[in-house]
């Protein structure tokens, strides 16, 4: 796949004259490049302050009774952590930032179906996060009810409950719009030759979590007027007494929110799909499985979202069902790690800062992955529910699982968004500081968990106090290693070296345009004529 | 599709039709008002749901073009009826067998 961008002395997007200048020109900009930055730049900063609450967290855990924060603050601080780790960073999270930066140009096109939809969407979403914090520091104080916002403690507790949850109906709106928009552009917009089997997996997996964005959020959308109704009128959807019932909201909640997961997940599983075998330098195996799988995960991940539920007084049929259901996801999940790890297999290996991530990934990925089974059995779920084995599980498949991928496509994408190199040397320190401190952080909470500690207490007994302290002391290790992954990134930002047009041997459109790419990213629009993950030297190595 | 046909297709149905349909739905709010006086006994909820279900066809097709555009978007309204169908069918399981 040849150069498609024919001038040398081409402009790059970044210093392309627009009708504004200075911050008007991103705030305003439709450009999809910009605002997948502008997208990017806003989640890490909810990260860090994300992260900041979870290390204040694991701090008040030092010891038993008050360490540094008193037991309401704590509740406050779990709240607002899970909200912006969930509503600001993971869900948003890959295709707001890569998907808007990369689908179009992957798909050989020159920006999105809907530019002005997608600049909206980054409005509220901003919009979205500002309220979110503003009610802070309203009097009543900050939300406390966890960011599931059950019912009936989040319908009766005196703090601020309305604005966060006004803040994540405007959020879902944003979700649902770069959904709409992504799946519009790649019906319309494919490159000439683009069939559906030749676009790059990371599209298949941003087209199906679209879907799911679309048909999914506006549930969590009526189930949050919903509360809000309730709150304010007092109507009894929710109250048995008037004839409602609480395990309603559970349903409604989880009914947006299990999809979500696939929401998080699906891109970052897209992203592994490219970077294998750019890194294995061969093509993937079982493409149309895997492409296949993302289409499974987000249908069957429809309907298993009351294994969320087990132990909250639903039926027993229903319990039932939804076991089964949910072991159902762990079929095309396998499909997808099974062709990950074959496409590895008799590849010429590259072990790049990307791939590391990977490996890191599909570590604890399988590690969350099947710890799930042991949360979608019955039996055991009933001993394990709420406890600390829950927490760790969905660290190790958001935070292990998502967020270790949304770093690998950073570290992956990041010449190319930029322009600049980060200095890998470093990056593999940072990585290897994160891997350590995250095991020894969240595994710990596995047994804590199985032993019966509870999730969200503030306090706990003296037998759980080493295995807390140990925890305690890998936060701190993840933390040194996230600080020094931004460092590096930024020195990177600042004074790396220039990056060429293709600096791991991409074989995806992205790589046919130079760092950082033009404002319209192709000067002719390409005609596709082989799959993706084509690597002509392949063959003959075999 | 050609411009023009869409746009031909866009004029295929005149104001009167569009004032028939509002017509035929305020009506089918009424009776479903008048309904709720009778006692149906287990029948109230099925009568309620298939009055509302006859309106939603109509708005479906007629004002929001469903049944004029291009086939896609039946596509999509189809995934998001067969969905809601399905989250019906999953909580059934909750609700009736308590």
């Amino acid at each position: 796949m040849g150069n498609h961008v024919l001038d040398t002395t081409y402009i790059d997007f970044y210093k392309e004259k627009g009708k504004y200048s200075g911050l008007f020109s991103w705030i305003f900009s439709t450009d999809h490049k910009r605002i997948g930055i502008m997208y990017l730049f806003g989640m890490v900063i909810f990260f860090l302050v994300g992260m900041t609450l979870g290390f204040l967290m694991k701090l008040e855990m030092l010891t038993k009774g008050q360490t540094i924060v008193d037991a309401q603050t704590y509740n406050a601080f779990f709240t607002l952590h899970g909200i912006i780790m969930i509503f600001l960073f993971i869900i948003p999270g890959i295709p707001a930032a890569f998907g808007n930066f990369f689908l179009p140009i992957q798909i050989g096109a020159k920006d999105v179906a809907f530019p002005r939809l997608n600049l909206l969407s980054w409005w509220l979403y901003i919009f979205g996060g500002l309220l979110a914090i503003f009610s802070l520091f309203l009097a009543g104080g900050p939300i406390d009810t966890g960011w599931t916002f059950y019912v009936p403690y989040s319908i009766r507790t005196q703090t601020n409950v309305i604005i966060p949850l006004l803040a994540a109906f405007i959020l879902g709106f944003s979700s649902i719009l770069t959904g709409l928009n992504f799946v519009t552009t790649v019906h319309r917009l494919r490159a000439p030759g683009m069939t559906f089997f030749k676009m790059p997996l990371f599209v298949w997996a941003l087209y199906s979590t679209a879907w799911i964005q679309v048909v999914a959020t506006p549930v969590i959308g009526i189930t949050i007027v919903l509360v809000i109704v309730e709150r304010l009128f007092g109507v009894g959807l929710f109250d048995p007494a008037l004839g409602g019932d609480p395990v309603l909201f559970q349903h409604l909640f989880w009914i947006y929110s299990h999809p979500a997961v696939y929401i998080m997940i699906l891109p970052a599983m897209g992203v592994v799909s490219e970077i294998i075998p750019t890194f294995a330098r061969r093509t993937i195996f079982g493409y149309k499985a895997i492409a296949f799988s993302s289409l499974a995960i987000a249908f069957i991940g429809y309907f298993v979202w009351a294994h969320h539920m087990f132990t909250s007084g639903m039926s027993e049929t229903a319990r039932f069902v939804f076991s089964l259901l949910t072991f159902l996801v762990a079929i095309p999940s396998g499909v997808k790690v099974f062709n990950w790890v074959a496409t590895l297999y008799k590849g010429s290996i590259y072990p790049g800062v990307p791939l590391l991530y990977v490996m890191a990934f599909i570590f604890l990925f399988s590690i969350g992955g099947l710890t799930g089974l042991v949360l979608g059995s019955l039996a055991t779920n009933v001993h394990v529910h709420d406890t600390y084995f829950v927490v760790a599980h969905f660290h190790y498949v958001m935070f292990g699982g998502t967020a270790m991928i949304l770093f690998a496509a950073l570290h992956y994408w990041f010449p190319k968004m930029f322009g600049k190199m980060y200095n890998e040397k470093t990056a593999k320190v940072a990585l290897a500081l994160i891997f350590i401190g995250f095991n020894t952080m969240y595994f710990t909470m596995f047994i804590l968990g199985y032993q019966g500690m509870p999730r969200r207490y503030w306090d706990y007994l003296p037998e759980y106090t080493a295995l807390h302290h140990i925890s305690t002391f890998g936060s701190w290790i993840l933390v040194a290693g996230l600080l020094l992954m931004f460092y590096n990134l930024l020195m990177g930002l600042l004074k790396g070296e220039k990056a060429p047009m293709n600096p791991w041997g991409g074989t995806t459109l992205e790589w046919t345009v130079p760092s950082p790419p033009p404002l319209e990213n192709f000067d002719v629009i390409p005609t596709v004529t082989h799959e993706p993950y084509y690597h002509p030297n392949e063959e003959e190595k075999h | 599709m050609s411009q023009e046909q869409h746009t031909a297709d866009k004029h295929q149905v005149g104001y009167g039709t569009y004032v028939l349909i509002w017509l035929v739905l305020l009506s089918l709010t009424v009776t479903t008002v008048a309904v709720s006086g009778i006692n149906l006994g287990n029948f109230i909820l099925f009568t309620a749901l298939l009055i509302a279900l006859v309106k939603s066809i109509l708005v479906v097709n007629v004002f929001m073009h469903i049944k004029f555009d291009e086939p896609i978007f039946k596509v999509f309204l189809g995934v998001a009826i067969m969905t809601l169908l399905a989250v019906f069918i999953l909580i059934s399981f909750d609700i009736f067998f308590r």
